[in-house]
This record gives C-alpha cells, structure tokens and sequence, in this order.
C-alpha cells in the first residue's frame, strides 16, 4: 500500500476546467483533485460529459476555459508529455484485432519507447500472471470478449505509466469477467498505478475509493462510497445515483 | 517508433485476407485485359451490298471490297429495303447500294453517285466502316481510270511517329499504370486510415506519444513499397506479354512513378480526413475516380473534348501523369522535356499533403 506522503500528492488537479462546443457546454466547470495511487470512479448518466472530460485529460481535446495537470503536466499546452505518462483503454476494443497477443504487447511497448528486451520480459510477465501464456501467439481477434478486455488493460499499463484511463471497460462483459476484471485494477492500484475509470454499472462503483457524480457537464458530488451512501440514507451507490437522478 | 508501427503495418497488410492478391492480381488482370477491351480500334466491319446491275465493273468493285481486310463479311442483298433490314438485325454496319447504270458511267466518266448509309447508332463503327468504304471506292475508280488516262495526282502518305503500328497497347499500357498507381497507392492507405478509424484503434494510438505524421507516415511507407511492386508487375508484363518497354528506361519511369505516388497518397489522405465511415470514403473515391479518369485522356484525347471540358482537365494530376508515362513509354523523353508536367505534379503533390496536414489538425 502507498505510503502518507504519496497518498496526499496529487496525480490530477482540475481547477474550473470547461468546455464548449458552440454554444453546448459539455463540460462545465468542474474542479477535483486524484490522489496517486487512487481508484477514482467517474460517474454519470450517457451524455454527462464523462467522455469529454476524459478526453481534456487524456490531451485529445483542448480545454474552452479552466486549468488540469494530469501527472505534473498542464494538460493544454503540454498534452504530449501528459500522454506519455497515461495509460489509456477506451470504452470500445481497441487493440489490433489482427494482430497476435505479443505484437500487440510489442508495438504499445515501442510506441512508449521500450527497448525491445524490456517489452520481451513484461510481456512475459504479465501473460504468465494472467495465466495467459499459450495464447501468446494467438490472433486477437479469436478471444473471448472478457480475455480481449483483461489484455486491453494489461498493454494500456504495460508502460507502467502514473495514471491509466479506463473509459467505460468493462461494457458488454459477462459479470464474471466484470470481478475478474476489477481484481486487475486492485492489483494495478497495489503497484502504485493511479486508476480513473468511468463506469456505467454503480456496483462497479463500490470498488472505488472515491467516486464523482457528473450530471449535465457538472460534478454533482464527489466523495468516497461509503459516506455517499450515509450522506443519502441509503444502501447502495444504485440508490445514490437514483436520488440524485431526481432532483 | 517508427520502426515498431512499420512492423506493425506490413504485418497486417500481409495477414489481410485480401489486400495482398489484390495487389498481386490487380495488375495482371489489367494488363492482361484491359488493352484488349479498351481497344478503339475497329474491326470485323460488315457491309450489305445492293447490285442493281451486275456488270463487270460493280462485280469488280464488289471483290475489291470483299478482298479488303477491313470489311470482314459481306452480305448480298436484293433491294434497298433488304439490306435496312440487314442493318436492323444488326447484321450489318453499312450499306452500299450500286446504280443501273454503273458501268456505263465508269466507262464514260460520266460523274455518278453512288449510294452508302451507314449505321449511326454505333457510331465509331459506322463513320469508320463510311471512311474505309469511300477510300475503297475512291481507289477502285482510280483504277478504274488509269487503264485509260492517267491523271496526275498527289499521293498522300503518312506516317505516324513513335507508333508507326499505331499499336493500341502501346497506348494503352503507360495508362493503366497510372490507374493501378490511383488505385493502389492513392485508395489503399486512405481506406486503411478510415478503417483504423471505424474500428476505434485510432483513438487508442491519439492517446500514445505517437505523432500524427509518424502514424500516418508508416502507412504511407507500407504503400509506396507497394507500389513498386505493382509498378515491377506491371513493367514485367508490359514486358514479356506485349513487348512494351519505356523506351525512356527504367530510373526516369520509377523517378517520376513515385512522384505521382505522392499526389495521389496525398490526395487520399485528404479524403481519409474528411470521412468518418468506409462507406463515405469509398463513394467520395469512386466519385473522384470516375471523373479524374475520364478527364484525364486515359481512354479518349483530352485534346478532342470541348474547350470548356480541356480547362477542366488541366486540374487533373491524372492528365498530366497520364502524358508523362506516355511521353516516357512512346516517345522516350528526358527530365528535360517534361519540366512543365513535373513542375505541375510537384506543385499537386504540395497542395495536396499541405491540405492533407492542415485539415488533419482540424479533425481531432
């Protein structure tokens, strides 16, 4: 577990961070701060502006107005050195379907400037802790849905990067492969990686340590499960999400 | 970087299930067909024939017809009505119909005239079939008359240059490389652009240090490669099917190949840009294509449409690859003569991967 000091420093820091498209305010001044070391939940309903956000962080978009810094860096007019020190696995599959398992580890490697022994020797690695060796060589396209998605994670850290970005992950993932999943991201978390995931499932959002509410470009509320619930008077993060639905 | 998305693209453009035959067959069954049915040359002209007097003279005159490689078959009819009917089966291209008194006019040179219809509908073959059956007559009464009289004349002879055969393959072959080059090197990296795009692993590679020109620059890399082998292909069998070589030699042809691989990769890029789906970027390609190549004098003269359709043509890079490979195949011209097309190419090639880099910025 991560030490008082590293807990307190700041992985991310959003001051009033805002954007438009024309005259649609997707995001609308939101301000938080994730510790590192952190599973961060982001929540909302489709359309909240979760995906907007994400992107102002992941240095995709350009935020209108408002501040971040995403591992030490100012998230607008450095988005390149943000990028190399995220881990990013989008909502939608995205490593190469055509290629096997280990050219998929191979290229995201080289891509973050690995050397070639080093990419060998973490690929190894983690397939065997994934209990993934024999499928070192398949295509990926041939694997089930929940192994593409652990395998997804698995390259987005690869790099052992500050912060890893988890755009709804676990969609359309059959609920084993859901548990399985999130002990992946306990371990990620263990190892010091800070986790920001966005989710659709509230009980996905227990796992976190700390969860925000978006709605309409806003952050509703922001605090740990636990005190959500108790705050609302009931008993799970459905409800929570439910009660505030309402107002 | 760079080194690990090149592994990455020849990996998949080998494992594809189709990109690699295409390339391979593409090029082979365009230059094996292609200079075949895009042939304009006409041939197997059929002629229907009244005789209303079957003499000596229009017997004659109708061996010298039949005798001619140009009409491959002649049909006998017994009226004018008859060989319309003729022309209405399709059966036949063009008509001519010989007068009572042929022979006595012939002799007494008296001018006559005798009566030739053609069929419009096609019609290439029935101005052609009109042509060759006016000069076959024209000659036979030249004949005719120089058993008598001999009257002087000017003979015309000409010749053509470069194409003494007036081959139409010849003619034929330089311009397929510049529509399997469009294809290949221009469609090829775009498609592959959007399908990255649809897939969604586009948008994982935007979130990595990766740059935009490297990403893009390594599909680019993939293609131009593969453009010298289907440039190779096509020479080999330019080579050994037809004979054809370009008589310029082979630095000038790859020199100026890869010059309009990079208009057309630019061009491509350009339309990756704008299309979010395959679908959209395919009917944007295929609307390019169409024109680009018709307007292009691939298959008809640039120099035979209107005025206002030339103006068009000369923004076409097409055009002016289509002349220069031409230029190169038939005529064997140096760098030199080709300044005005290879300054035009290069400014096309500006334009279009300027274009092609500032509305990529935009998109993202």
């Amino acid at each position: 577990m991560n030490s008082k000091e590293s807990q307190n420093r700041n992985i991310i820091e959003v001051e009033s961070l805002t954007k438009k498209f024309g005259s649609f305010t997707a995001v609308n001044s939101i301000s938080f701060n994730v510790k590192k070391g952190e599973i961060f939940g982001f929540l909302g309903a489709n359309g909240a502006g979760k995906t907007t956000a994400i992107k102002m962080l992941c240095g995709l978009l350009k935020p209108t107005s408002g501040q971040g810094t995403v591992a030490g860096y100012n998230i607008a007019t450095s988005p390149e050195m943000v990028k190399r020190n995220i881990g990013y696995m989008s909502q939608r599959f995205s490593l190469y379907q055509d290629l096997k398992v280990w050219e998929n580890f191979r290229l995201f490697g080289g891509i973050y400037g690995m050397k070639s022994r080093d990419i060998e020797s973490v690929t190894a690695k983690m397939l065997k802790d994934l209990g993934f060796e024999k499928e070192r060589n398949t295509v990926v396209e041939s694997l089930p849905a929940g192994w593409k998605q652990k395998l997804a994670f698995s390259v987005a850290i690869m790099h052992n990067p500050a912060i890893v970005f988890l755009d709804e992950p676990t969609g359309g993932v059959a609920p084993e492969a859901r548990r399985q999943f999130w002990e992946l991201i306990y371990l990620a978390s263990q190892k010091g990686i800070t986790v920001f995931v966005t989710t659709h499932y509230m009980d996905e959002a227990e796992y976190c340590n700390r969860v925000t509410i978006m709605k309409d470009g806003a952050i509703e509320v922001i605090d740990t499960p636990q005190n959500l619930k108790s705050n609302y008077g009931v008993n799970s993060m459905d409800e929570v999400f439910y009660e505030l639905a309402k107002v | 970087m760079l080194r690990y998305l090149l592994e990455k693209e020849f990996k998949q453009f080998v494992r594809n299930k189709f990109l690699p035959k295409l390339v391979l067959f593409y090029p082979l069954l365009m230059m094996v067909l292609m200079p075949w049915a895009a042939n304009l040359e006409v041939k197997n002209l059929r002629i229907s024939i009244v005789d209303k007097e079957h003499s000596a003279a229009s017997n004659a005159l109708i061996n010298k017809i039949s005798g001619s490689s140009y009409f491959s078959n002649t049909l006998y009819a017994q009226s004018y009505l008859d060989a319309m009917s003729h022309i209405e089966s399709q059966k036949s291209d063009i008509i001519l119909e010989l007068p009572l008194d042929f022979e006595k006019n012939l002799v007494n040179r008296v001018d006559q005239e005798i009566f030739i219809a053609a069929n419009a509908v096609d019609g290439v073959r029935g101005s052609m079939a009109g042509t060759y059956l006016t000069s076959i007559v024209k000659e036979f009464s030249q004949e005719y008359m120089d058993t008598g009289l001999k009257a002087p004349g000017i003979e015309i002879i000409s010749l053509s240059k470069y194409n003494p055969a007036m081959d139409y393959k010849l003619f034929m072959v330089p311009a397929l490389i510049v529509l399997l080059l469009t294809i290949v090197v221009g469609f090829l990296p775009a498609l592959n652009i959007v399908a990255e795009k649809e897939s969604g692993t586009i948008e994982q590679i935007n979130v990595t240090p990766v740059g935009k020109y490297t990403f893009i620059g390594a599909k680019l890399i993939l293609y131009w490669a593969v453009g010298f082998v289907v440039l190779t292909t096509t020479l080999l069998l330019s080579k050994y099917f037809y004979g054809i070589e370009p008589l310029s030699g082979y630095a000038r042809f790859y020199l100026l190949s890869y010059l309009f691989m990079v208009v057309v990769s630019g061009l491509g890029l350009v339309i990756s840009n704008y299309s979010a789906t395959m679908q959209q970027a395919m009917f944007v390609m295929f609307f390019f294509a169409l024109i680009m190549i018709l307007m292009s004098g691939l298959f008809t003269p640039v120099a035979s449409m209107p005025v206002w359709s030339q103006t068009i043509t000369a923004a076409n890079p097409l055009k002016y690859f289509t002349d220069v490979m031409r230029m190169l195949f038939i005529k064997g011209s140096n760098l030199g003569q080709l300044v005005k097309e290879i300054t035009i190419l290069a400014g096309f090639a500006i334009f279009f991967n300027f274009w092609a880099v500032l509305s990529y910025h935009k998109s993202s």
